[in-house]
């Protein structure tokens, strides 16, 4: 693995065009109070941008409620964001007409996480990988019932004894294989994984990963990668956007983002993660997170994380933090980021703090 | 408002509260636990299911010991007969069921107890957590009336004094401004909240085993250590045995002192948490520790793969129930491995545990070249029979 470890070492070097560019993009929602009558907004994306590199998987973790789902939904315009800029393979998707906007979308799809809700139940496995073709015009009858097949082989399911076969007939996990192959069926740019190996067992989750590992190097395939589990995000990231509330808290290398968090609320996320240590037997203590996230009807002023954040200042709750880059193509919106010591904060009233980012504690 | 309070008499009974009197008097005037007892011993326990003619077995012989006030921790996949084996031990399973075997309470034999007594034992010295809080409670009644019906159901409290136990109930499990909570309904709370609510019910009937199903599986990560740090301390205060099932291993690493690991509704591995994860002996409790993304793997590593599916439970695999995905398999697994004690305090039920010459499995922590990785996962599945196709 050192090969793809250099190469993500080296990654600002070239200069290359994004794949996917997304700029200031914002997403809310009306909602209704008690009786229909008293109506908030819901900001379930605001002021997001990123972007994917060719080949590159770009991993998005947050909590519930984060916003990550409605984000992969502004960028294939299901629906069109309420501002921003989608910069896709330099089309500029917020302006395209519907017909133009259906071919730019043969370049992008998604998996979603319920492989069984996803997938027609009537419809024989052979037809559901069949339909986006259909739905394109691509070819004949023959050719693609030939893709098909191929298609199938390539996600790892025999032709002969699953095309035939209705989704009830098979596990979850082939499931999930058969939305793979609908979602690279037209040869996409890039794949949107919303959650989708969240809903499967370990052992399957792991065949199903090493699967979307196999179908990148293979054909090229760019990620954006949807979950609430860091370890698993970063298990398949180049890079990692970690999201609050609706906006990015921090973005960087997936390394980065896991040897040095400089969010507060990354390294509390990280800190909340039980995990083994398997060659000791050892356990970590997760360390809880106090509090709950706000609603984004009413997020917080200045920085939406500073209700929870245990190094909140009174500037927090003035100026809303920006994206700034204080590693190597590593941003983070903070006012006071990990990389500042404990004592260099400015004095506040007592309370507990984060301490270092991976306390290794053995179970009692 | 008498929520101040944290206990106070009744009739017959001094209700504890926990608050203050952390534990002090556990026996509440039903049968004393006679130390180093168990307080449930589970042996041989099967359970059937007939649906569509076929027989599926769900839980086939599992078996387990458990002292007071211990946290044990039931590992395994969708269908390891996790859940079923400990609904068994609530009486909860339809009348379809065929129960055999043996689960004895505090000295009691559950299996074949009559409703009248189950009732009295459910929700009062075996409570219950369940996975999904916004569906266990009820949508058109407010939390506190919901606390109270646990409450009066399991003490003799007039009105007053069951309000002033669920908000004093409401305190302990931590919901924050339990007086006016109270007066709230569920979708007014968050799922870490609800979920609170829900431990607060089952604390009601001040039971002495608490079942927590995938109690944290729905929430969040931040609120899953926090409902996990409350039922740690709702244990040592309250000092009753916690049994958490999960399909989490890691979870279970970091609260369990005690883990069984489950396949195909059998026990197969079973240890003190230290001596499991230092010394994996069952290949498929190693597989699944292998498959789980650490956070300390290289990007873009492949993950060592078991391949195929777990069996069908109305067909299951001759003799042990891993061997068609076990890299160790040899023809002697065709026989059934015996759950054994095979050092002290750790069980397991494998012919060829890790760690003997015939092991052949990868260490888990070296990564498998990225094409044979996938190439086995392939093979397996195409060489799957062909009737296993149901298999979540």
């Amino acid at each position: 693995m050192t090969a793809v470890e250099e190469r993500q070492q080296g990654l600002p070097a070239a200069p290359r065009t994004p794949l996917l560019k997304a700029r200031n993009l914002v997403q809310e929602f009306p909602v209704r109070g008690a009786g229909g009558v008293r109506g908030g907004v819901v900001h379930a994306v605001s002021n997001v941008s990123f972007d994917v590199y060719p080949g590159e998987t770009l991993g998005v973790v947050g909590e519930t409620g984060s916003g990550k789902s409605t984000l992969a939904r502004s960028v294939i315009q299901a629906p069109r964001p309420k501002s921003g800029e989608v910069e896709f393979q330099g089309k500029d998707l917020m302006k395209l007409r519907r017909r133009d906007l259906k071919q730019a979308r043969r370049q992008m799809q998604m998996v979603y996480q319920d492989p069984f809700g996803s997938l027609n139940p009537r419809w024989r496995i052979a037809e559901l990988v069949e339909e986006p073709l259909i739905g394109y015009g691509e070819g004949n009858a023959t050719s693609r019932k030939k893709r098909v097949e191929e298609l199938l082989d390539l996600v790892g399911l025999d032709p002969s004894q699953y095309a035939k076969r209705r989704p009830h007939e098979i596990s979850g996990g082939q499931c999930q294989r058969v939305a793979i192959a609908r979602a690279i069926a037209l040869d996409p740019a890039l794949v949107i994984c919303d959650e989708a190996v969240s809903s499967l067992d370990v052992l399957i989750q792991a065949q199903v990963l090493n699967l979307f590992e196999k179908l990148r190097r293979e054909l090229n395939l760019s990620y954006l990668f949807i979950a609430h589990d860091l370890a698993l995000v970063k298990q398949v990231s180049d890079r990692v956007a970690v999201m609050y509330l609706g906006q990015l808290a921090e973005i960087g290398p997936a390394e980065g983002i896991y040897r040095q968090p400089l969010h507060p609320y990354t390294s509390a996320l990280l800190d909340s993660i039980p995990r083994i240590d398997p060659a000791t037997g050892r356990a970590n203590k997760p360390v809880s997170l106090p509090g709950e996230p706000p609603s984004p009807v009413d997020p917080p002023s200045g920085c939406r994380f500073r209700t929870r954040c245990p190094r909140a200042q009174t500037k927090c709750a003035e100026e809303e933090p920006q994206l700034v880059e204080l590693l190597p193509s590593h941003q983070v919106a903070c006012h006071f980021p990990l990389t500042m010591a404990e004592d260099e904060l400015p004095p506040r009233p007592g309370g507990a703090t984060q301490a270092a980012p991976t306390p290794v504690t053995s179970v009692a | 408002m008498t929520g101040d309070r944290t206990t106070f008499p009744t009739d017959d009974t001094f209700v504890s509260t926990g608050v203050i009197d952390s534990g002090a008097q556990p026996d509440r005037g039903r049968h004393a636990a006679v130390p180093g007892e168990p307080l449930l011993t589970v042996s041989d326990l099967r359970v059937q299911f007939t649906r569509g003619g076929r027989r599926i077995n769900a839980v086939n012989g599992l078996s387990y010991e458990m002292v007071p006030g211990k946290m044990m921790a039931i590992i395994g996949e969708s269908g390891s007969g996790k859940s079923v084996s400990s609904r068994a031990l609530m009486g909860l399973l339809p009348g379809t069921a065929k129960i055999s075997g043996s689960i004895r309470f505090d000295g009691r034999e559950l299996i074949g107890l009559d409703e009248k007594e189950l009732r009295k034992l459910r929700g009062g010295d075996i409570a219950m957590v369940f996975q999904d809080p916004a569906r266990s409670l009820n949508p058109t009644m407010k939390i506190g009336s919901q606390i109270t019906e646990a409450v009066r159901a399991h003490s003799d409290l007039d009105k007053k004094g069951a309000h002033a136990r669920a908000v004093e109930l409401l305190r302990l499990v931590r919901l924050p401004a339990p007086e006016r909570r109270f007066h709230e309904y569920p979708h007014q709370l968050s799922g870490g909240m609800r979920q609170r609510v829900m431990i607060a019910i089952a604390l009601a009937g001040e039971p002495r085993l608490l079942i927590a199903d995938e109690a944290t599986t729905a929430l969040d990560v931040t609120t899953q250590a926090q409902i996990m740090e409350l039922l740690v301390e709702l244990r040592e205060r309250l000092g009753m045995a916690v049994i958490m099932i999960s399909h989490d291993l890691g979870l279970a690493a970091s609260y369990a002192e005690d883990v069984v690991v489950m396949y195909a509704g059998q026990a197969v591995e079973h240890a003190p948490v230290r001596t499991l994860f230092s010394n994996v002996r069952m290949p498929y409790t190693r597989a699944l520790l292998g498959a789980i993304p650490a956070l300390d793997r290289e990007p873009h590593s492949m993950l060592p793969v078991t391949p195929g599916q777990p069996p069908d439970l109305s067909a299951l695999p001759k003799g042990c129930p891993f061997r068609p995905r076990c890299s160790n398999a040899t023809d002697k697994c065709l026989e059934h491995p015996p759950f054994l004690e095979h050092e002290p305090d750790h069980w397991w039920a494998c012919w060829n545990p890790a760690g003997t010459e015939l092991d052949t499995a990868p260490e888990i922590t070296a990564a498998l070249t990225p094409a044979s990785a996938t190439e086995a996962a392939h093979h397996s599945e195409h060489d799957r029979p062909e009737d296993e196709g149901v298999a979540r």
